[in-house]
């Protein structure tokens, strides 16, 4: 049992701090989900790109600095103390690049992963689809054989960032008919600019467009851009899965830093009663979150795969994510309801989060069966 | 950084999981709770037998201490099988008298267990003032006299604790500042007792829910049945790390996060337990309102919850 980190690792924090302190815009980036945020946005990770800052796990082949899981964890929490933008590359960086990592080809990882890093092509997840949100093995967008490629057909939508992102991933049905749902799946990244791609921006609650609809029409995907075996993509996308709910795509850092925003606002109003409980609870929850994830970074270093724990990762942050949120808009009281506020827009993004990454009522499905060995029943 | 329990940790605890199953911890409970201590006594000489007092006690006064990530260890073994007696209190006076001169005079028995200690609350109960040899009871100055205990006894919500008054008009034992070091392990103790508490609710209620069938079909196959399962399994395994990262701090706003987290996921167990069992639940001749009433008193040791969130905004985490 230890919490201290090598010399090695504070020598990173250290530069990492350093480097935030200089580059971190004064004033706060405008929103990315509008047009002008997002090209703010992908001016940010590129000059976090030029000193290797925008995947610092990936190897340095990559563009990134060979950090180790605990160096990244370190690196979370500088970025977001420093009150640094919102990652507009998440969705390739924390989503698809781990995929490549494991199932793709030396050719991919080379072409696609120097030119997310960059910012230069922003990548937007298509997963779900009108008839299949958490339930992904109900998906009937098709992937039809052709002359070296696919043909893509159908529709997906809730596609995070897909309004003004270049490429997208996503899983199709190469095998219709097939007696397992979960078989015959193949998971292929293409262009959203390709002929035959229509977006449809959908906007979320305050109606920014933060998510699109996605009709495709016998669009073209080369076999280069298949990952794994074609026919596999359900086993590519649950390694995926995982990383959304667990570590990658939501580090403690960020919700350490938000409920010690909460605590700062809440002093600067004057401690309000009212809000005292769940202000302590908030910065606890943090404090917890960031404590289970150093429990599951041991695990990982130890040889362990991210498993069905990464579902209680998901509930946790998500609700912990929503309670901060809602806390500081009853501490701005009358105030709490202007729109485009730090936090008014951060309790937005934070009512998504029970809702996306497979809803929480699956990840406790999840929690129930995989970890406490409860029978599987009726949905 | 390797957050995790060592090889030689996990086998302290199974060894100590298995005695304790072997003890038959539920009738020793039973006999304690009406004020017949023999077996309690019994089993408290095999605790101590397995290492648990020394934990808290230094090397130089027959203990292999100090020891927090084990002490939590530990008591979150003895939490889970609902053991009875003044095991947090035992820890606090062995830390009180710690520092003072009369140690050597006193933590040998503690950590060997030939003595029992009991340390009233500011509030005036003391646990189990009855079968305690040594009471310490604290002063206004926030100072400890020793103390006895007239025989009265106060039930308590969960029967096993025994509430006694002291009569606290003995010999200044501890004249120093030492409560607020013995009160982070009293904490650090309970809260990993309420996180074994919560633990052994969970583990009875999973294999209830499998067991019992309405309608047909087991009743864990119902999703509302399950999903506060996840919760209370959530709940549990966010409040563990919390424990053991107080422990290696040993912080008392860490330790009051600890006591704050694991007794409200501990609560949380409870009221899924008994909701889960329905009527079965609710008697006493259950085993499970063992667990039950005690994590509801638990929450209330040594420390409320507003007492444990005041510190952490007072002090801020580790």
């Amino acid at each position: 049992m230890d919490l201290t980190h090598s010399d090695t690792d504070e020598e990173f924090r250290a530069e990492a701090r350093a480097w935030l302190a200089e580059h971190v815009p004064r004033a706060p980036l405008p929103s990315l989900e509008t047009a002008e945020g997002f090209a703010a946005h992908r001016a940010w990770e590129a000059e976090l790109a030029a000193d290797r800052w925008s995947a610092v796990s990936w190897p340095v082949e990559y563009g990134g600095r060979d950090a180790g899981l605990l160096q990244w964890l370190l690196f979370e929490e500088e970025y977001w103390a420093a009150g640094a933008p919102g990652r507009v590359g998440q969705n390739g960086i924390s989503l698809l690049a781990p995929t490549l990592f494991d199932h793709g080809t030396e050719e991919q990882r080379a072409r696609v992963l120097p030119p997310m890093a960059s910012g230069e092509v922003v990548w937007a997840q298509a997963w779900s689809e009108p008839e299949a949100g958490s339930d992904l093995a109900a998906l009937t967008s098709r992937a039809v054989r052709t002359d070296g490629g696919w043909l893509l057909r159908g529709q997906k939508t809730w596609s995070s960032r897909a309004a003004f992102a270049d490429r997208a991933f996503g899983l199709f049905r190469s095998q219709p008919g097939a007696a397992d749902p979960h078989q015959g799946l193949t998971y292929l990244m293409f262009g959203l600019r390709a002929p035959g791609v229509t977006v449809r921006p959908i906007g979320r609650l305050d109606g920014k467009p933060a998510f699109a609809e996605l009709f495709l029409d016998d669009v073209f995907v080369p076999d280069q851009d298949v990952i794994g075996k074609p026919g596999q993509g359900w086993r590519v996308a649950m390694s995926t899965a995982g990383n959304e709910r667990g570590l990658t795509l939501r580090s403690p850092g960020r919700f350490l830093a938000s409920a010690a925003r909460l605590a700062e606002l809440w002093r600067a109003r004057g401690c309000p009663d009212h809000a005292r409980a769940r202000v302590a609870d908030a910065l606890i929850g943090a404090r917890a979150y960031q404590l289970f994830t150093h429990a599951a970074a041991s695990r990982f270093l130890d040889g362990a795969r991210i498993g069905p724990e990464s579902s209680m990762n998901k509930v946790f942050w998500s609700e912990l994510d929503l309670a901060v949120h809602e806390t500081a808009l009853d501490v701005l009281g009358a105030e709490g309801e202007l729109a485009g506020t730090d936090w008014s827009e951060g309790y937005v993004f934070a009512l998504a989060g029970p809702v996306y990454a497979g809803t929480n009522e699956i990840q406790r499905d999840i929690i129930a069966e995989r970890l406490l060995g409860l029978p599987k029943g009726r949905r | 950084m390797r957050f995790l329990l060592d090889a030689e940790q996990l086998a302290f605890a199974d060894s100590l999981h298995a005695m304790l199953t072997a003890a038959d911890t539920p009738a020793v409970v039973r006999d304690w709770s009406r004020g017949e201590h023999a077996s309690g006594r019994a089993l408290w000489a095999r605790i101590a037998a397995a290492g648990v007092f020394a934990l808290a006690v230094p090397e130089e006064h027959g203990g292999v201490g100090p020891r927090p990530v084990e002490l939590a260890v530990a008591f979150l073994e003895l939490g889970r099988h609902a053991a009875p007696g003044p095991l947090a209190e035992t820890v606090a006076a062995a830390v009180l008298l710690g520092e003072t001169p009369r140690a050597k005079e006193f933590l040998p028995g503690l950590a060997a267990g030939t003595d029992i200690a009991t340390v009233a609350a500011p509030t005036g109960f003391a646990l189990d003032g009855d079968a305690a040899s040594l009471c310490l009871s604290p002063t206004p100055q926030g100072l400890f006299r020793s103390a006895t205990a007239p025989g009265v006894v106060r039930r308590s919500l969960d029967p096993a604790r025994r509430l006694t008054p002291l009569a606290s008009d003995g010999e200044l034992l501890v004249a120093g500042p030492a409560g607020g070091q013995a009160l982070a392990w009293t904490r650090l103790a309970t809260a990993a007792q309420a996180l074994g508490v919560g633990l052994a609710l969970l583990d009875r209620t999973v294999s209830y829910v499998r067991r019992r069938t309405q309608f047909g079909v087991p009743i864990g196959s119902f999703q509302a049945v399950k999903h506060r399962l996840a919760d209370a399994k959530t709940a549990l395994e966010f409040a563990r790390p919390v424990l053991f990262g107080a422990a290696i701090s040993m912080r008392p706003a860490d330790v009051a996060a600890a006591k704050l987290t694991a007794c409200e996921a501990a609560y949380t167990a409870a009221r899924t337990a008994l909701q889960l069992h329905g009527a079965i639940g609710y008697t006493a001749e259950y085993d499970l309102s063992l667990w039950l009433t005690k994590a509801r008193a638990l929450r209330a040791a040594w420390g409320t919850p507003d007492e444990c969130r005041d510190l952490v905004l007072a002090d801020g985490l580790g």
